[in-house]
């Protein structure tokens, strides 16, 4: 437990910045719907007619003037992205930081296994996310509630279960990544989760991209899918999650064997 | 069983040289030195013993545990005092000293109090406003506060004053005097011929010379100070010959009777024979490269 509690006091700072920026944006989002909700049917049709700019944003299938349509497109892109960008930036230098700080040799040349190490870093990491997102998942419930909107509860907590479960992904690709590297991985991990985002925009563009789908996280949160099917798409997630659990099985091989400096 | 045992070590960097084929043997209760000059191979020595490397050969054992294999239970009974000192950026001394502690799920309070008061250490300061000695200062309490059995110490007076270096080896002796087996590193020779009692010099990676300081010192070279002149030019075994304002300064590990035949054919008012110092000895060889 020492370890964990070391990392949550380091990671401290971070998650509450990042926590605070999400949380603030949707508010916002969602504190604006009422206002605008009267342009959407006008917007909707605008955005209907923009051809692969539509298609890539799923705004084709997603009627934007319900609250639920609404928040999947714009909420969902600022805690798909944003929630992305910390899992993989949380991910990739939580084990990396210790030998690019130096503080490796303090660390490791107490009566620890690598393993614990690593084994305590992954549950703050976990932790982190996960109070991230339920900080941020009741932040969204209170101000739907404060804007007099019923809360679709089904849909809501499926899309915070599929950025979730996107987090968990990046964050555990991202981890394994970090076991290699002895520099910042930060341009490392938020190059990937920018990339793993476009790469789900050129796959809702045409047919002959959809395969991968099967290769990005953003694939399994298409809020069109999910509020259509009315649940997940549990082969794109058991794909992810392996992703997930071969970076994590990397990192115990790398960082158990690998020389500190 | 030995407190330190080194087995054809052999340690590779890709193609870069770290150490080669060394053998090292720390007894229990030994005051230890390990002297070389920067880039011998003492640091890439030291983290292998605590498992921070893995070695491209051979092997070590801490109180008979393998370094590799059995990491844990031997850092549980080490105190490592690096040559640079980093931490965790935010926090206070007294966290740090906590946080290490509580690695080694020991309750070090009064020990902690004690050596932080020996030091002088303020410990409500952050670790990024430490200035170099206070850092070290706080790595050492880390290192001593849980009472370990070895202490492995690389280069541990960098950075501190004359002062606290004199502390600092006042409280190394009497933990040897409890027990404790101390490993000390250092190119300062003089830190070692007035601390430990028997050394290793490293160079290039390898093991030039080890045994007891006092014989390490009997190498069976003279310093030779002779008012006059000579022509000491020609003879075998002669180092380090320069000339001083009434004659010449040389180190001599020749044959005595060439020596004084050479003498005798000069022009001698004064001779002064004396053992060279520790440092005289080793700087010479390590310039030369030679085994002792």
């Amino acid at each position: 437990m020492t370890i964990i509690k070391q990392e949550l006091r380091q990671g401290k700072a971070s998650l509450l910045i990042w926590t605070a920026a999400i949380g603030f944006l949707l508010m916002i989002c969602i504190f604006i719907f009422p206002e605008i909700r009267g342009d959407m049917d006008a917007m909707g049709e605008l955005f209907a007619s923009m051809g692969s700019f539509t298609a890539a944003f799923s705004m084709d299938r997603l009627n934007i003037g319900t609250m639920i349509g609404f928040y999947s497109i714009e909420c969902g892109n600022i805690l798909g992205l944003g929630g992305a960008f910390f899992a993989a930036f949380a991910g990739v230098s939580i084990l990396s930081k210790e030998e690019k700080d130096k503080t490796a040799e303090f660390l490791l040349t107490h009566p620890v296994s690598r393993a614990r190490v690593v084994t305590e870093k992954l549950a703050a990491l976990l932790m982190e996310i996960t109070a991230m997102n339920l900080t941020i998942l009741a932040l969204s419930l209170l101000s739907m509630r404060l804007i007099g909107e019923s809360i679709p509860w089904k849909e809501v907590m499926l899309l915070h279960g599929a950025y979730f479960l996107l987090q968990l992904e990046l964050a555990g690709v991202c981890f394994g990544i970090s076991a290699f590297l002895r520099r910042s991985g930060a341009g490392i991990g938020l190059g990937l989760a920018a990339m793993l985002y476009f790469l789900n925009l050129i796959a809702n563009m045409t047919d002959h991209t959809k395969f991968l789908k099967c290769i990005t996280p953003f694939g399994y949160c298409e809020g069109a899918d999910i509020l259509d099917k009315g649940r997940l798409h549990t082969g794109y997630i058991a794909v992810g999650m392996l992703f997930a659990c071969l970076g994590i099985a990397a990192a115990y091989w790398e960082y158990a064997r690998k020389d500190m400096h | 069983m030995n407190a330190i045992q080194i087995h054809d070590l052999t340690k590779y960097y890709g193609k870069t040289r770290g150490v080669e084929h060394i053998d090292l043997t720390v007894q229990p209760g030994d005051f230890y030195g390990f002297i070389g000059p920067n880039g011998a191979g003492k640091s890439t020595t030291i983290r292998i013993l605590l498992g921070l490397i893995r070695p491209s050969g051979g092997g070590a054992q801490i109180f008979g545990l393998d370094t590799g294999k059995e990491r844990e239970k031997i850092l549980g009974r080490v105190g490592y005092l690096p040559s640079e000192v980093s931490f965790y950026p935010g926090m206070r001394v007294k966290e740090l000293l906590k946080l290490s502690a509580d690695l080694h799920r020991r309750d070090c309070g009064k020990r902690s109090e004690l050596l932080c008061e020996r030091l002088q250490l303020d410990t409500t300061r952050k670790a990024e406003e430490l200035s170099l000695g206070n850092r070290k200062k706080t790595a050492i309490v880390c290192a001593l506060q849980h009472e370990p059995e070895l202490l492995i110490f690389d280069e541990p007076t960098s950075g501190l004053d004359p002062l606290m270096q004199k502390e600092l080896f006042e409280i190394l002796r009497e933990r040897n005097k409890e027990g404790a087996t101390v490993f000390l590193s250092s190119h300062i020779l003089t830190e070692i011929q007035h601390n430990c009692t028997d050394a290793a010099m490293i160079k290039d990676g390898a093991i030039l010379a080890s045994g007891p300081v006092a014989e390490l010192s009997r190498t069976g070279t003279k310093r030779i100070r002779v008012r006059g002149s000579v022509d000491c030019g020609s003879l075998a075994g002669v180092k380090d010959l320069h000339g001083t304002p009434k004659g010449v300064d040389f180190l001599y590990s020749g044959d005595m009777n060439a020596l004084l035949q050479t003498l005798s054919k000069g022009d001698i008012q004064d001779i002064t024979v004396t053992e060279p110092d520790l440092e005289e000895v080793f700087l010479h060889y390590f310039e030369r490269g030679d085994a002792i």
